[in-house]
C-alpha cells in the first residue's frame, strides 16, 4: 500500500473529473490542489528548513496581482501571468529574504506576519494600481471546471515532484542541516544565507503560479482575498501542522483535511442540522445551522490546537501513533 | 503648530495605553520566551465583558475594570497552565509550536466571540463617550485622558510589583536569565502562570479603556496583536521599560502618520517603522537573533 | 606554517574576552590551548571560524588572511571545527548528518555517501550509522562532532573540549582517534580542560588567562611554568 499508494492516488485524481461530473465536487478538489501547491511550499521552507513564515500570502498575492494588473492595465490575457508569477514572486524573495532571513527563530515569524500585512495594506490603499479593496475582475476562459482541474493537477503534481527531487539532493540535505542547526550547518560549510534564499525561491515560485491560477480561475481578487494572513498564511501553516510538517506528503492529507472541514461546517455538517431543522421545524436548530455553517474558523481553531498538542508531527508524521491509538490489538510484531 | 501639538497630545495619549498592551507582551515574551500572537485577542475578550457589563446591567466601563482584569487573569492563567505549560513537553520539528498554539487559541477567542455577539461592530456610549476640554488652543478627549492617566496607575503599579515583591522579582529573573533563575530554585511553571495572568489582565485594562473611545468587532484582536509585537520588538525583547518607550513611539508615529500621512496608512506605519528598525538598527537588535 | 592568529582582541561589551593573543601553528602538528574556564578559548575558536568577528588583529591561514571571511568559506578552505556543547542535526540519522558535511567537498550524493561511510568507518561510529543522532550518548556525540567535521576533508581541525564528559575508556579511544587523525597529516588545535589528554598528545601547549597568552612551548615547558600552574592548577585546586 505504501509503495503504491501514491500510484493510486494519481490514478484516481487524474479520473476523477471524468467521474465525478458535479462541479461543486470538482472545485472542492481544485482547492484541494491549489492548498497542495500552496502548503507544500511552505512546508519546503518551515518543514524542511526550519523558517516558519507568517508571509506566504506575499507570494499566493503577487501572482494574482501580476496576472489581474497585467490585465487591468494592459488587456494582456491573464494567463500571461500564470507564465510571469513565478520569476516575479522569485525577484521579490530578495527584498523578502534579504529583510527577513536576519532573523531567527520567532523573529522571523514576526518579520514575515508584518511583511505579508505590509503587502495586503500597500495593495488596499495604492487604488490607482489596484483598484483598492474594489479588486479586481478578470473575464474567466473556460465555463467547465474540467481545464482549471488538470492546470492545478499539474502544477500540483510539479511541486510533489520538485519537493522530492530536491529533499533527496545536497539541497535538501542542506536545508534539514539548517532546521536542526544553522552554527553547525554553517560550520561544516553550508552557506545558510544562501539556501534560505533557495527553499525560498522554491517555495514562492509555484505558489506564485498558484496564485496567478486563483484569479484565472474565481475571475475575481482583492486584497483581502489574496494578501489574507488568515485566509492564506495561517491558512497555508495549518495545511503544514495538520498534515505533518516535514513530510512529503504531509500538506497533500493537510490540503484534504482542511478543505473538507471547511467544507463540513459550511454546509453545517453537510446538511444535517439543516435536515433536523426542518424535520422537526425547530427554530432553535435553524439558528445553530446558521451558526455550525459560520464556525469553520472555530473549527480551524480548534483542530490546530489539537493537532500542535496531540499530533506534533501531524497526520503524516504520526500516522503510526494514531494507529496505534485506534487499533491497539492488532499491532503484532510489527514495530519497525 | 496647533495641528502639530494636538496630534502630539493625541498620540502620546494613545501611547499610555499602547504601553500597557506592550508591557503586558513584553513580560510574556520575556518569560516564556514566545511571541503570543493571541495577545490582541485577549484584549478583545476583555473588551466584550466590558461591553457586556455596560449593556446588560448598566455598569460603567472603568468600574468593570473590576471584573474585566480578574477575568482575564484567571483566563490567561488557564492557558499557561493546561495549554502552554503541557506543550513544552511535547517534542517537535518546529521549535515555533509555541507561537503556532497562540495564533490557535487566537482564533477560537475570536470565533466564539462571534458566536455570541456576532460580527457586528458594537460601541459603549458614555456621558464622557464625546466629552473634552481644552488647553489653550489643544482639545482633549476626556476619555482618552482618563485612560491614559488610569494606564499611568497601572504601570507604576506593575513596576511597584516587579521591583518590590518576591514573584515581581522572580519574574524579572526569569525574564533576564531563564536557566539563571530555575538554578536559584525559582518555580518556573507557577512563574509563567502567574506571567500570563498579569501580561493577560494588563492587556484587559487597556482593552476596557478603550471601550468608550472605541468600537468593537470580532475581529478586532489582529490588529491589536499587531500593535503589540510592535511595540514590544521597538522597546526591546522582555524590558518593561521599553515597552513604555515603545508604546510612546507607536501611538505618536501613528497619530503623525494619520494627521500628515493620511488615516488609511495608520495600520501600516506600524509595521513600517517595525521592519524599518530591524534593517536599520541591527546593531541594537542584535541578540533578537537569537531566542 | 599552516595557521597564524596575530594579535587578536574581542571585546563583549566593556570586556575583553580575548587580549592580544597570537601564535603559530606548523603543518602537522597537534596544538593545545588551555586556559581555566573562562579564560577565552572557545571564544578563540569562534574567532577563527567566524561565529564572532574579531574587534581587532588577523587571522591566517595558508599564508592567506582568513579574518573576515564568512564561517561556510572557512570550513571550504580547510578548516574544520567541532563544538564544545555539541550541536547534532538531531533529527537525522548519524548518517545523514555525515553525508550533509560530506557534501562540503563531495560533487554528487553517491560520492558524499562514500566519503561519508568512509569516515564513520574511521572514526568507529559506522554501528550507529542508522539511528537518530539526538539518540545517541554523549560520547557518540562528541564522535560524531569529528566525524562530521572530518567529512568536510579538512586540513586544520579545531576541536572544542572533546574528552569532555566521558567516561576514562572513552578518553583513551578520543586520544586514540585524535592521534590517528593527526596520523593522517590532518593540523589540529585541541582545546581541552582534561590534563590527561593534552598533555599526552600536544606537540606544543599555547596557555591564556583573562583573555592574554601567559605561556608556550612544549608540554613540559608550560607544565612548569610558574604562570601556568598559578592560573590553571590553582584553579584546579580550588574546586576540588
Amino acid at each position: 500500500m505504501k509503495k503504491h499508494g501514491p500510484i493510486i492516488l494519481l490514478f484516481i485524481l487524474l479520473i476523477f473529473p471524468l467521474v465525478v461530473q458535479n462541479s461543486y465536487y470538482q472545485h472542492l478538489v481544485i482547492m484541494v490542489l491549489m492548498w497542495v501547491i500552496i502548503g507544500s511550499g511552505w512546508n519546503l521552507l518551515a518543514g524542511y528548513t526550519g523558517q516558519v513564515s507568517f508571509g506566504e500570502a506575499v507570494f499566493f498575492g503577487i501572482g494574482a496581482y501580476t496576472s489581474g494588473l497585467l490585465f487591468k492595465h494592459f488587456a494582456i490575457s491573464p494567463w500571461w501571468g500564470v507564465l510571469l508569477a513565478g520569476p516575479i514572486a522569485v525577484l521579490l524573495t530578495l527584498p523578502f529574504g534579504w529583510i527577513s532571513f536576519r532573523l531567527r527563530g520567532a523573529y522571523f515569524a514576526l518579520v514575515t506576519l508584518a511583511l505579508g500585512e505590509v503587502f495586503r495594506l500597500v495593495a488596499i490603499v495604492w487604488e490607482s494600481l489596484t483598484g483598492g479593496m474594489v479588486g479586481i475582475l478578470v473575464d474567466t476562459t473556460f465555463v467547465s471546471k474540467v481545464p482549471y482541474y488538470y492546470i492545478f493537477l499539474f502544477i500540483a503534481l510539479l511541486r510533489i515532484a520538485s519537493t522530492t527531487a530536491v529533499i533527496n539532493s545536497k539541497w535538501g540535505y542542506y536545508f534539514l542541516s539548517i532546521r536542526e542547526d544553522q552554527d553547525a550547518a554553517e560550520s561544516l560549510g553550508i552557506n545558510t544565507v544562501k539556501y534560505k534564499m533557495v527553499s525560498l525561491n522554491l517555495s514562492a515560485f509555484l505558489t506564485g503560479i498558484a496564485g496567478a491560477l486563483y484569479i484565472n480561475y474565481m475571475g475575481f481578487i482583492d486584497p483581502e482575498v489574496v494578501f489574507s494572513l488568515h485566509d492564506i498564511s495561517i491558512m497555508a501553516i495549518l495545511v503544514g501542522i495538520v498534515g505533518g510538517v516535514g513530510t512529503i506528503y504531509g500538506p497533500v492529507v493537510g490540503a484534504f483535511i482542511m478543505v473538507a472541514v471547511h467544507e463540513f461546517f459550511r454546509t453545517g455538517f453537510f446538511g444535517l442540522f439543516k435536515g433536523i431543522a426542518s424535520l422537526t421545524g425547530s427554530d432553535f436548530m435553524t439558528t445553530v445551522a446558521k451558526y455550525v455553517s459560520e464556525a469553520h474558523v472555530l473549527g480551524f481553531g480548534v483542530l490546530v490546537i489539537f493537532v500542535i498538542m496531540f499530533l506534533p508531527n501531524g497526520v503524516v508524521g504520526d500516522w503510526k501513533k494514531i494507529t496505534a491509538k485506534l487499533l491497539p490489538k492488532r499491532d503484532k510484531g510489527g514495530i519497525s | 503648530m496647533e495641528v502639530f501639538l494636538q496630534t502630539l497630545v493625541a498620540g502620546i495619549l494613545k501611547g499610555g495605553l499602547y504601553s500597557l498592551i506592550g508591557i503586558g507582551m513584553t513580560l510574556i515574551m520575556g518569560v516564556m520566551g514566545i511571541i503570543n500572537l493571541a495577545h490582541g485577542q485577549l484584549m478583545m475578550v476583555a473588551m466584550y465583558i466590558t461591553f457586556a457589563l455596560s449593556s446588560f446591567f448598566g455598569i460603567d466601563p472603568y468600574i468593570s475594570l473590576l471584573v474585566s482584569m480578574p477575568s482575564l487573569f484567571i483566563l490567561g492563567m488557564a492557558i499557561q497552565k493546561y495549554i502552554m505549560n503541557p506543550l513544552m513537553e511535547v517534542d517537535s520539528i518546529l521549535p515555533e509550536n509555541q507561537v503556532l498554539m497562540t495564533v490557535g487559541i487566537g482564533m477560537v477567542l475570536t470565533e466564539i466571540a462571534r458566536f455570541i455577539f456576532s460580527s457586528n461592530y458594537k460601541s459603549v456610549q458614555t456621558s464622557y463617550s464625546n466629552a473634552t476640554f481644552f488647553l489653550g488652543a489643544i482639545s482633549f478627549s476626556v476619555a482618552l485622558v482618563i485612560a491614559f492617566f488610569i494606564a499611568i496607575g497601572f504601570t507604576v503599579l506593575m513596576f511597584w510589583f516587579l521591583l518590590k515583591t518576591d514573584i515581581g522579582r522572580s519574574i524579572r529573573a526569569t525574564a533576564q536569565d531563564r536557566d539563571a533563575a530555575l538554578l536559584m530554585g525559582v518555580n518556573s511553571k507557577k512563574i509563567t502562570i502567574i506571567t500570563f495572568g498579569i501580561g493577560s489582565s494588563l492587556v484587559a485594562a487597556a482593552g476596557t479603556l478603550l471601550i468608550p473611545i472605541y468600537y468593537l468587532f470580532p475581529d478586532i484582536g489582529g490588529p491589536f496583536t499587531r500593535k503589540a509585537f510592535v511595540i514590544t520588538i521597538l522597546g526591546g525583547l522582555g524590558s518593561t521599560v521599553g515597552a513604555i518607550f515603545g508604546g510612546i513611539t507607536l501611538g505618536l508615529a501613528e497619530s503623525f502618520g494619520a494627521t500628515y500621512i493620511g488615516m488609511a496608512y495608520d495600520d501600516m506605519i506600524g509595521l513600517i517603522i517595525f521592519i524599518l528598525v530591524l534593517l536599520f538598527i541591527p546593531g541594537g537588535f542584535k541578540r533578537f537573533t537569537k531566542i | 606554517m599552516i595557521f597564524e592568529v596575530k594579535n587578536i582582541v574581542k571585546y563583549f561589551g566593556g570586556l575583553a574576552a580575548v587580549n592580544n593573543v597570537s601564535f603559530k601553528v606548523n603543518e602537522g602538528e597537534i596544538f593545545g590551548l588551555i586556559g581555566p574556564n573562562g579564560s577565552g578559548k572557545t571564544t578563540i575558536f569562534n574567532l577563527i571560524s567566524h561565529f564572532h568577528s574579531v574587534t581587532s588583529g588577523n587571522i591566517y591561514f595558508n599564508d592567506m588572511d582568513i579574518t573576515t571571511l564568512k564561517t561556510h568559506k572557512i570550513n571550504h578552505l580547510g578548516i574544520g571545527r567541532t563544538f564544545q556543547i555539541v550541536k547534532p542535526l538531531g533529527r537525522l540519522t548519524v548518517l545523514d548528518n555525515v553525508i550533509a558535511a560530506a557534501f562540503s567537498k563531495a560533487q554528487n550524493k553517491s560520492d558524499a555517501r562514500k566519503i561519508a561511510l568512509e569516515t564513520l568507518e574511521f572514526c568507529r561510529l559506522d554501528h550507529r550509522k542508522d539511528i537518530l543522532a539526538k539518540s545517541l550518548s554523549i560520547g557518540e556525540r562528541k564522535r560524531l562532532e569529528i566525524t562530521r567535521s572530518l567529512a568536510t576533508k579538512p586540513t586544520l581541525l579545531l576541536l572544542d573540549e572533546t574528552a569532555a564528559g566521558l567516561n576514562p575508556t572513552e578518553v583513551d579511544e578520543a586520544i586514540d582517534l585524535i592521534k590517528k587523525i593527526n596520523d593522517k597529516g590532518i593540523t589540529i588545535i585541541i582545546v581541552e580542560h582534561i590534563m590527561k589528554v593534552i598533555m599526552t598528545i600536544s606537540h606544543r601547549i599555547h596557555a591564556i588567562n583573562f583573555g592574554q597568552t601567559i605561556a608556550e612551548g612544549t608540554p613540559q615547558e608550560v607544565a612548569n611554568n610558574p604562570a601556568v600552574i598559578e592560573a590553571y592548577l590553582g584553579e584546579q585546586y580550588a574546586h576540588s
